[in-house]
């Protein structure tokens, strides 16, 4: 099954949330992403794999605008993105996003850091953020740590708190960009818990990862990128097991001798 | 030392006015530099243009040049102040001292834009890209994630530019304004023979008040580290 639309697979989840149509960007004359069409239905949860440079987190940052496209479309929720402004900021707090290096506020503290959107941006008074930001900081288990700062915090620890900020914003689809790629490995699965208890409470998700054993477990679906193509995309046990591509038989030949 | 313990209260009134330049100018020059800087970084390209060339065209432009702009040229185009005239005690705020506070304000916010500038792309890109992501349009990006880190990253070139400022005010003396450095000039044409002391003394006065400057500097970066 390869370069399969997203439109074709079976709708075991509800209906689509995030659709990409005909998505292309260069970087200067590369070619980065090329004619993506893509469709993540609510609930769903998809895992973007492929080697460095393949165009999988420019793929991810383009569904909150981070990174700009120059063709095609992508709508959350039957709205097109907005190109800038105001209607892109309400976008933008209807997707959370995920970093790779965390990124958490360092001037604020951890519940700062979490109650920030929820009463700058949704307008909720301080308690409330507050109460509910305690929450979900007991959530990914940082309850105790709420009145420090980032820096004084483990790479894990500030990946949780990351995902606490994002939920706080109560969002569609969640986004992650290569969320333990910047972890030591003993902070990783601490980390892919709370993504793992995340999916299983059925939250939207889109995940750019190199972790295959989170693929696994957690994906609904498994994207295969190489050279700004979707070369490859199936549920996670047929492409682990019987991947199509000669490029996704090589990419799994490599990481997974290992 | 006499001469100084003689005028004593001459030289106070003189630190009083030098005083009053800097506070004045530095605390309009923050808040314009401020503004400079958010046009300078910011997404509009006229804005980011035209504080560009304010900065280019004032930074490189000598202050003595810029004060006496204000003080001869000004008033040929209407920059007259004129309705500024407020006395506390000896001290007379008139539209001479306005216009030196304006002169050195213009001056000095164009090295405030620089240090906040370099401030801001001191601030690692991610945390813009986080504010924004979680929906925070691009004046809360600046206002809660951007220009606090800014700022304190930007506390030790801002110093240095208040020190500046500080110590700049001696050319508003050149101008007329009876401030520190022209209180000197007067006492050491009167008093020739003490010239020495009188040159110390206020150099010391001088490295005192510069000294409180710092010492506030660096409280300020060193209870906003912890937080970092």
């Amino acid at each position: 099954m390869t370069m399969v639309e997203g439109e074709s697979r079976p709708a075991e989840t509800g209906e689509p949330l995030v659709v990409l149509e005909g998505v292309n960007k260069w970087f200067g004359k590369l070619h980065v992403l090329q004619d993506i069409n893509l469709t993540i239905k609510r609930g769903e949860v998809v895992v973007v794999i492929g080697p460095s440079g393949s165009g999988k987190s420019t793929l991810c940052r383009a569904i909150n605008r981070l990174e700009t496209i120059d063709e095609g479309s992508i709508t959350l929720d039957g709205q097109p993105l907005p190109q800038e402004g105001k209607a892109l900021a309400h976008l933008r707090a209807e997707v959370g996003m995920v970093f790779q290096s965390f990124n958490l506020f360092a001037h604020k503290s951890i519940l700062e850091n979490v109650t920030l959107g929820p009463i700058k941006v949704r307008k909720k008074s301080r308690a409330e953020a507050e109460t509910r930001g305690k929450e979900l900081l007991d959530r990914v288990g940082i309850g105790h740590q709420a009145d420090k700062y980032p820096a004084q915090l483990s790479g894990g620890q500030q990946q949780r708190v990351a995902i606490a900020r994002a939920l706080a914003m109560d969002p569609k689809v969640m986004l992650f960009d290569e969320p333990t790629s910047a972890l030591d490995p003993e902070m990783i699965k601490e980390v892919l818990d709370v993504m793992v208890d995340l999916a299983e409470r059925g939250m939207t998700m889109v995940v750019v990862t190199h972790e295959m054993g989170f693929a696994r477990t957690a994906a609904d679906r498994v994207l295969f990128m190489a050279d700004g193509q979707v070369v490859e995309e199936n549920t996670p046990e047929q492409f682990f097991t019987n991947p199509q591509s000669d490029r996704a038989k090589d990419f799994l030949g490599k990481i997974l001798k290992h | 030392m006499e001469t100084v313990l003689d005028n004593l209260d001459d030289v106070g009134l003189a630190f009083a006015y030098t005083v009053l330049l800097f506070v004045i100018a530095g605390v309009l020059s923050l808040v314009f530099g401020t503004l400079l800087a958010a046009a300078r970084v910011g997404p509009i390209a006229v804005l980011s243009k035209a504080a560009a060339l304010y900065v280019s065209v004032v930074r490189n432009t000598p202050l003595i040049i810029v004060l006496i702009f204000f003080r001869i040229a000004g008033p040929k185009i209407g920059l007259k102040f004129n309705f500024v005239d407020i006395t506390i005690g000896d001290v007379r705020l008139n539209n001479l001292f306005t216009a030196c506070v304006i002169g050195l304000t213009v001056y000095t916010s164009t090295f405030v834009c620089e240090a906040l500038r370099s401030g801001v792309n001191a601030v690692p890109l991610g945390q813009a890209e986080a504010a924004r992501a979680i929906g925070l349009p691009f004046s809360g990006v600046m206002r809660e994630v951007i220009l606090p880190q800014a700022f304190r990253a930007s506390v030790p070139p801002l110093a240095s530019v208040q020190i500046a400022l500080l110590k700049n005010t001696t050319v508003a003396g050149a101008l007329g304004v009876f401030e520190a450095f022209a209180r000197m000039r007067t006492l050491t044409n009167k008093n020739a023979g003490d010239r020495i002391e009188i040159f110390l003394t206020f150099a010391l006065l001088f490295v005192i008040l510069v000294e409180i400057v710092s010492f506030a500097a660096n409280r300020l970066e060193r209870r906003w580290r912890v937080a970092s």
